[in-house]
């Protein structure tokens, strides 16, 4: 049976750019970034955190045409890539003013849930993020 | 990126915008102004990407909260047509029974025994009253709650 979740992708226009988002305004670290030529692999992670990684995956040939990868890329960038991923935090308010500072994208400022207290961004693509303060179980 | 990236994720923007501040006096021309575009302009082109004008997603977004708090809260309906932005309770009412095919209050008498908790990104986009085959069409256009849960099982 299957047990734990090790890597997932998120699609990217710009690996460059990706990286100055999710490293340089999350604050996630790069967990591997290898060249294999005409692809680089990279992928992301909470610092420390060893065991899940995020793969930053380029939309572009040789993996899809050309042509698919701009009807892919025109998608995400009007939204249509769902989430993209969750990530959980201890301090959503302090997170939500370093984010905002950052200039980064806020799609909904801190809401209190049943489950916590989350907050939902984009990143510079249009793939949405949300970040949740876990309540106290 | 290039230029047709650029305006996709600028209406991206706006659309955000509009699912974030429903509850505020926002109209087209301050969504167009996020996007920086004409309004004319930002209604053609969100049609394009969204397949709905702006104003009609503004609505479905109203609606839609509407319809949470119809569902999970004890507030009036007065007072909900204006937490969620409408400026009149006639609008309000038109707009809904156009969207959902019931009254605010028939909606919420036949919800009343169905809370539902998920994520609210997650509620937004999925439990918003679509827009493609809308509530003349039949009730079905947006199934109760409860047959979702149904079918989750």
């Amino acid at each position: 049976m299957i047990n734990s979740i090790r890597i997932s992708n998120i699609y990217v226009f710009d690996q460059e750019e990706a990286l100055e988002f999710y490293v340089g305004k999350l604050g996630l670290e790069v967990s591997a970034d290898v060249d294999f030529g005409p692809m680089r692999w990279l992928t992301v992670r909470v610092p420390g955190d060893v065991n899940r990684e995020i793969l930053l995956e380029k939309i572009s040939p040789p993996s899809l045409s050309e042509e698919n990868a701009a009807k892919m890329r025109e998608l995400i960038a009007s939204g249509a890539s769902g989430f993209a991923a969750g990530f959980t935090t201890d301090d959503i308010h302090a997170l939500y003013k370093d984010l905002k500072a950052k200039g980064v994208d806020i799609t909904q400022e801190p809401v209190e849930q049943a489950y916590g207290t989350d907050i939902g961004l984009r990143d510079p693509f249009g793939n949405h993020v949300r970040i949740t303060q876990l309540a106290q179980q | 990126m290039d230029r047709l990236l650029k305006r996709n994720r600028s209406l991206l923007r706006a659309r955000d915008a509009m699912d974030r501040d429903y509850a505020a006096p926002l109209d087209v021309p301050a969504a167009a102004a996020i996007a920086g575009v004409s309004p004319a302009h930002f209604t053609r082109t969100f049609r394009e990407v969204f397949g709905e004008t702006p104003h009609r997603y503004l609505q479905r977004r109203r609606v839609e909260r509407a319809m949470h708090l119809l569902r999970a809260t004890d507030t009036s309906v007065t007072d909900i047509c204006f937490d969620v932005g409408f400026g009149s309770l006639g609008t309000f009412s038109r707009t809904f029974k156009d969207i959902v095919g019931t009254s605010p209050s028939e909606y919420r008498k036949a919800e009343a025994a169905n809370p539902v908790s998920a994520p609210t990104c997650f509620t937004m986009a999925w439990t918003r009253p679509s827009s493609f085959g809308e509530a003349s069409a039949s009730a079905d256009a947006v199934p109760s709650l409860r047959k979702r849960k149904e079918l989750q099982k």
